[in-house]
């Protein structure tokens, strides 16, 4: 397995974390299928498909710590990452319901034949082959990324800068999509899929096997990026989030590095919005919207940013917590989860991860301290410098 | 609905108007609005017309009434009064006379329904009998309203009012409106010959509307002279055109300006990435709506003052929100400005749903005082007074705040501060209270700016969620840090949009316009304005 | 490390004992009825409302002794106007809280995205706004205007009694207005019209910033024929819309416009003067003289403790779906999805405009189309009403769609069935 040739760079926590994506892969849909409804330890499949979304979720905000964490970009467009890839993933599910759409029509989609289309937009070709669409999947994310990371990183965009116009990029796309004359499905997106490889995309087996392989990409992108900044690539990565004109200076290629790191990323939450579609059954351009990218980096945050294992759970507590709320509190719950937001900010600044990492270093140094009776500032060691 | 009569009484009523023919019976006014009341709408607009004509000024205020929507069918007999007064019971008024006949109860009358086809015979019929009034004001409306809908009936009045009318510029609108009519009229080639000169020099849309019109109607040989006057005016529209266009960017500009400004303070020049800044802008449009509410209340005579008032509260109301934001949240963030960007995004939500509990989600209602409304005709360009209010609004709070940094002793002491914080500290300035104030004074401009904003767009909860992406490209656009920058940044923003959208439209315009920002960045890395030395990096 | 397994069986059991919770909760004497309306982002502003009007019908009906003996019970979410979570909160409604039915969306998106999980799931959806068609499943109900029973009355009332010549569609760039000006403009187009005097146009969501737009419309109702503009404008661009018309000095008399999206709501913030004459079509208006209307509206103040709050169209929509399921449910002596299918068919409930709608065979409903011209105070005057019409979900108008017909019944039980080639579609089979 490509995780077991990772894993020798890793350090315990992250194989540790590896271990239960894996079981959580496997036991959940297991417990869907195999067990009975009454059985208390049987998740329903909505439980499971709703787990399934936040895995999701969980992904693109891995995808978003590698840049933001790792390399210092924060960026505020990762969602227009994640949604292209759901496109793709749309574009194949749309592909596939072939006849019995509506009108019948075998090769046009719904909406664009009571729009009156007459043929399949150029770009919509080949979408009906699974390994292109797959294909699709990485490499639109992964090539807008590309373009827009070349020229922005060798103008030395930075900081707040490169932040904004990834969000003018994600906002110009929502805009883009919106519009019916793209060829998109407009407002309304893409929905209504019936099938995915033959299997019905409603069928309890299906799903089941959607969720074991969000959470086995999701172990995969994990291991990826915790091969990534565990390499000495990544000790320069790093290197470029806190001093960038130094390793400039050093003779490194630093635009090169970002562009990659960029990339990668970028793939990475092409995965998941396709990973995405399939389980909740629509995509639209609502998930360009700047508030959403926004939100990804506060799931990252709450985790705890530069940690790869805090995204993951800040995702899916969020999301967890929103569905609580809006189900039990739908008339306040943006109070608490703004609050939890500031909350978060004020006083949990390095995440939930992060700083029950920077506690645990600070026990061991104080520890090492009174062994050795010296003090290490223990304070400077963990917290990425902005 | 009681207004749908059948067919077979609106074709009787028709035989009876065919067989009466100008019988005395006709031109009886009392009689004419008594049919009112059980005409369909084509039928009320042939008695309108036949009121008209009676040439009778008694009329008037019968018109008027009807416009309004005070004419009532007594339901007993089928009488036609002119109804006024609140509460249960109304006072009737005979509509051809004007005299006072007694009340009735509410209950007993019905409305006659008015629609637009109604209103236009109503205001046609009203221009002809007003036309002779003695008041000046009266006359140059009734003009107005006899160029807005030409027809030849009106030819003879128009031409004994002109012979009377001596104020210059009535006489011009009634030339005009003569011209109009003469055009759909059956006199001789070459005066119509003259009239399409008049109406050439009238100009605008309308003239081609009223030439486009008259065209199928008119005299073979006329054709070549109405397409000369036609392309005459489109060609100097055109040359308008482009100063329209140059219009609408400044004035959406301004808007940017004013919903970008705050932000120039709070983002540019602290380095808070204040996502909260668009919930300023919705704070200081509800404070107007309170004002407004109150002075509606307790005070309705001042409500052309309203909005003067809502300046100063909106800015104080936002100035605190902005203080307790700084106090309570933000002064703890400072030198970590992308945690700025979590916690005041989560402050938006709070708010957000604050305004949403406390007013409801749906939109209020935000009057225009009257000298925010309508518009007026500088040469080819149509310009609102809204707007050009809104520009020279957001130049004012520009100025001020520009005056303000550099001449005020708070201004000078928080250029120190953000230039270098510990040498400030160090001289004696009270930092965190300079940080402070700073942030209450970017959000108070916020406030400022909802106040112009509620004037043009929706009071609701999700007001400052569509400002905030726009001022932030503003801002960046121009370069963060700098006033100037904001300012060039968001009118040349405005231009560029309103240049772009006749050609492609609102949204492929809006989407140029963002991969223009995106572009741009690449180019000059620090915006527009960037700011150099040390503070840079 | 163990933390994360910790943490994570924790969350599991968490979501495992909240649905079992819920289960628990959901004691045997109540009928569940789900409300799937967004209390905030932007859709807040139109659906808080219909929210509060299940929530009104639910407390009237308990009042009458609730349904089949049973209470009702309201379970409410907040969507957010996010559409994933519009499916995931259908999908929670039905299957954790087991509700009966479900109350909700606005926009077509949120529909398009519950539509798979109702079906899938098979339960009852009643949406109450009007749309562009083009749609007819097993398990939902349009209870909103169909095209034919809003926009082609309007134009047809434009014609005639205004003697329009010239037309402006001026819409918001998404699926409603887009079918809806395909349809009308194949209608112009049949009616004599010719394609040179009909301007199509289209704006973002949101857009605030009119002039352009106005002064477009001005110059195309100057080319001395009588212009009108059919506006598709959604929510909430039309306040700025509205007030851009107002300044630039475009009176109902010269240019009226006419709107699908614009109701008393939206007119509520609104300062309507300038606006007096401009024109809507909608099923109801607040201002219906019917007995059924004085009562749901003194009920509707009493029960929003103000006297002050309008109602609209999608509320008398709500308003029959709901009276028409608890009907169906009477009939069906049972919730049982399949079962109300069947009995709800048929079923005529008294509308607020003093007649009976009556629930078709293609889940459309039939109403009257009314004109209403907007007055100062920023109700509507009627200008003209026609008798009963029924939801057409495949419009004539549009040439991939004129054969197709819908019909739920048992024998056919087809949502697309192709009358020339006499197959049932994709769906239905």
């Amino acid at each position: 397995m490509i995780t077991q040739f990772l894993l020798r760079g890793f350090d315990r926590k992250i194989v540790a974390v590896l271990f239960v994506l894996l079981a959580i892969g496997v036991l959940v849909p297991a417990s869907n299928l195999l067990l009975s409804p009454e059985n208390p330890l049987h998740v329903p499949t909505y439980a499971m498909s709703l787990f399934g979304k936040y895995l999701c979720y969980a992904l693109l905000a891995l995808a978003l710590d590698l840049v933001w964490g790792y390399c210092g970009i924060l960026s505020l467009g990762h969602g227009a990452f994640f949604a292209l890839g759901g496109y793709a993933m749309g574009m194949y599910l749309m592909r596939q319901i072939g006849s019995r759409g509506v009108y019948g029509d075998p090769v046009l989609p719904d909406f664009m034949v009571f729009l009156n289309w007459k043929e399949l937009p150029w770009f919509w070709h080949g979408f009906d082959m699974f390994w292109f669409a797959m294909l699709m999947v990485v490499v639109v994310p992964g090539l807008l990324a590309f373009v827009f990371g070349w020229f922005a990183f060798r103008s030395r965009v930075n900081g707040v800068y490169l932040s904004i116009i990834t969000q003018a990029m994600t906002y110009a796309l929502l805009l883009a999509f919106f519009r019916n004359d793209m060829g998109f499905g407009g407002n309304n997106g893409l929905t209504d899929f019936k099938d995915i490889l033959g299997f019905s995309i409603q069928a309890d087996g299906t799903r089941a096997a959607l969720f074991a392989a969000t959470a086995l990409f999701l172990a995969l992108c994990l291991a990826i990026a915790s091969g990534i900044v565990s390499s000495k690539f990544g000790k320069v990565l790093v290197g470029v989030r806190d001093a960038e004109s130094r390793v400039r200076f050093l003779g490194y290629r630093v635009e090169h590095i970002k562009l990659f790191t960029f990339v990668v990323s970028a793939m990475m939450a092409g995965i998941a919005g396709a990973l995405f579609v399939p389980q909740v059954g629509i995509i639209n351009p609502g998930e360009f919207g700047p508030g959403n990218s926004i939100e990804v980096v506060i799931w990252t945050a709450v985790g705890g940013r530069g940690t790869l294992i805090g995204p993951i759970i800040g995702a899916v507590l969020v999301n967890f917590g929103k569905s609580v709320f809006t189900g039990a509190f739908p008339e306040i719950w943006l109070f608490a989860l703004g609050g939890l937001f500031i909350a978060v900010t004020l006083f949990l600044p390095r995440g939930i991860v992060g700083t029950i990492q920077h506690r645990f270093k600070a026990r061991q140094a104080m520890k090492a301290a009174r062994d050795a009776e010296s003090g290490i500032d223990s304070d400077t060691k963990i917290q990425p410098a902005e | 609905m009681t207004t749908f009569r059948n067919a077979a009484a609106a074709f009787a009523f028709l035989l009876s108007l065919l067989f009466s023919g100008l019988a005395a019976a006709q031109s009886d006014p009392a009689a004419l609005f008594d049919q009112l009341g059980k005409a369909n709408f084509a039928e009320t607009e042939k008695i309108i017309a036949e009121l008209g004509k009676t040439g009778d000024v008694k009329l008037v205020p019968a018109f008027e009434a009807f416009s309004a929507g005070d004419l009532y069918l007594r339901k007993e007999d089928g009488k036609v009064f002119v109804a006024r007064g609140t509460g249960a019971t109304l006072q009737l008024f005979n509509p051809a006379t004007g005299e006072a006949t007694g009340e009735a109860a509410k209950g007993a009358l019905t409305k006659l329904k008015v629609n637009n086809t109604v209103r236009r015979a109503i205001n046609n019929a009203l221009g002809g009998l007003t036309l002779l009034s003695p008041d000046k004001a009266v006359r140059f409306a009734a003009a107005q309203a006899v160029l807005k809908s030409p027809s030849a009936d009106n030819l003879a009045l128009l031409e004994a009012a002109l012979e009377k009318e001596t104020d210059s510029g009535v006489r011009t609108i009634m030339e005009e409106a003569k011209a109009v009519s003469l055009l759909s009229s059956d006199r001789p080639v070459d005066q119509k010959k003259l009239a399409i000169e008049t109406i050439k020099k009238i100009g605008g849309r309308d003239a081609i509307g009223i030439l486009r019109s008259a065209e199928a109607s008119v005299d073979a040989s006329l054709k070549p002279d109405i397409d000369k006057a036609i392309a005459g005016i489109e060609d100097t529209l055109k040359l308008w055109d482009a100063a329209q266009n140059v219009w609408y960017g400044l004035s959406l500009g301004s808007v940017l300006l004013l919903a970008a400004i705050g932000l120039a303070i709070t983002f540019g020049v602290m380095g808070v990435i204040n996502m909260a800044h668009g919930e300023m802008v919705m704070i200081g449009a509800y404070s107007t709506f309170i004002v407004q509410e109150f002075i509606r209340q307790n005070a309705p005579e001042l409500f052309d003052w309203s909005l003067a008032i809502a300046l100063p509260v909106a800015f104080v109301v936002t100035g605190a929100v902005g203080l307790v934001l700084e106090r309570s949240v933000i002064r703890f963030l400072y030198g970590r400005p992308l945690e700025t960007l979590l916690a005041t995004w989560g402050v938006s939500l709070v708010l957000q749903q604050a305004v949403r509990s406390l007013f409801g989600p749906t939109n209020r209602e935000v009057g225009n005082p009257s000298w925010m409304s309508g518009s007026f005709q500088l040469g080819g360009l149509a310009i609102t007074w809204n707007r050009l209010w809104i520009i020279l609004f957001s130049i004012v709070v520009f100025l001020a705040l520009l005056a303000l940094l550099k001449r005020s002793a708070f201004g000078l002491q928080m250029r120190a501060v953000t230039q270098n914080r510990r040498m400030a500290s160090s001289m004696g300035i009270k930092t965190p209270w300079v940080d402070a104030f700073t942030f209450a004074l970017g959000s108070g401009i916020a406030g400022l700016a909802g106040v112009a904003l509620s004037q043009i767009d929706n009071v609701s909860p999700n007001l400052g969620q569509s400002y905030i992406i726009d001022s932030f490209m503003v801002v960046v656009f121009g370069g963060v840090g700098n006033l100037w920058g904001t300012l060039v940044g968001a009118l040349s923003l405005g231009i560029v949009n309103k240049f772009l959208e006749p050609y492609v439209g609102a949204v492929l315009g809006k989407i140029l316009v963002l991969v223009l920002i995106i572009l741009f960045i690449q180019k000059r890395p620090r915006g527009l304005f960037a700011l150099k030395g040390r503070a840079v990096e | 490390m163990s933390l994360k397994i910790k943490l994570s069986g924790a969350l599991l059991a968490a979501a495992m004992s909240a649905t079992a919770l819920s289960g628990a909760f959901a004691a045997e004497d109540t009928i569940k009825i789900g409300v799937l309306h967004s209390l905030s982002g932007t859709m807040a502003i139109s659906e808080t409302t219909l929210k509060d009007a299940v929530l009104m019908l639910v407390e009237e009906q308990n009042k009458k002794g609730g349904v089949l003996g049973k209470k009702l019970e309201a379970v409410v979410v907040d969507p957010a106007s996010d559409w994933p979570l519009f499916a995931e909160k259908a999908r929670d409604l039905i299957a954790k809280d087991k509700v009966a039915a479900v109350f909700g969306c606005w926009t077509s998106s949120s529909r398009k995205s519950v539509l798979p999980v109702f079906e899938e799931l098979n339960s009852i959806l009643f949406y109450p706004v009007q749309y562009e068609g083009e749609e007819s499943s097993r398990n939902i109900f349009y209870t909103g205007a169909a095209p034919n029973q809003q926009a082609i009355p309007a134009v047809d009332y434009l014609l005639e009694e205004e003697g329009v010549k010239r037309f402006v569609l001026e819409g918001t760039d998404y699926v409603y207005p887009r079918t809806t000006n395909k349809i009308l403009e194949a209608y112009l187009i049949s009616k004599g019209i010719p394609k040179e005097d009909i301007l199509i146009n289209y704006t973002p969501f949101g857009f605030s910033d009119w002039q352009t737009e106005v002064a477009k419309i001005k110059e195309f109702g100057s080319a001395g024929k009588k212009a009108a503009v059919v506006s598709t404008v959604n929510g909430d661009a039309n306040v700025p819309f509205y007030k851009e018309l107002g300044n630039q000095g475009i009176k109902a008399t010269d240019i009226p416009v006419v709107a699908f999206s614009v109701g008393e709501e939206e007119l509520a913030g609104l300062d309507t003067k300038p606006l007096v004459g401009h024109l809507a079509a909608w099923n109801y208006f607040q201002s219906v003289e019917a007995d059924a209307n004085a009562e749901f509206i003194k009920t509707w103040h009493a029960y929003t403790k103000n006297d002050k709050r309008v109602t609209n169209d999608p509320m008398e929509a709500t308003y029959i779906g709901f009276n028409a399921w608890v009907k169906a449910v009477e009939a069906a002596g049972t919730t049982d999805t399949d079962k109300v299918l069947d009995s709800i068919i048929g079923v005529a409930v008294p509308n607020l405009s003093g007649g009976y709608s009556t629930v078709m065979p293609n889940h459309h409903i039939t109403k009257p189309v009314l004109i209403g011209e907007i007055q100062e105070d920023g109700q509507f005057s009627i200008v003209k009403e026609t008798a009963s019409v029924v939801g057409d979900e495949w419009s004539d108008f549009l040439p991939d769609s004129k054969d197709l017909i819908s019909d739920w019944r048992a024998p056919m039980s087809c949502g697309n069935f192709n009358v020339a080639t006499g197959k049932c579609g994709g769906k239905g089979k």
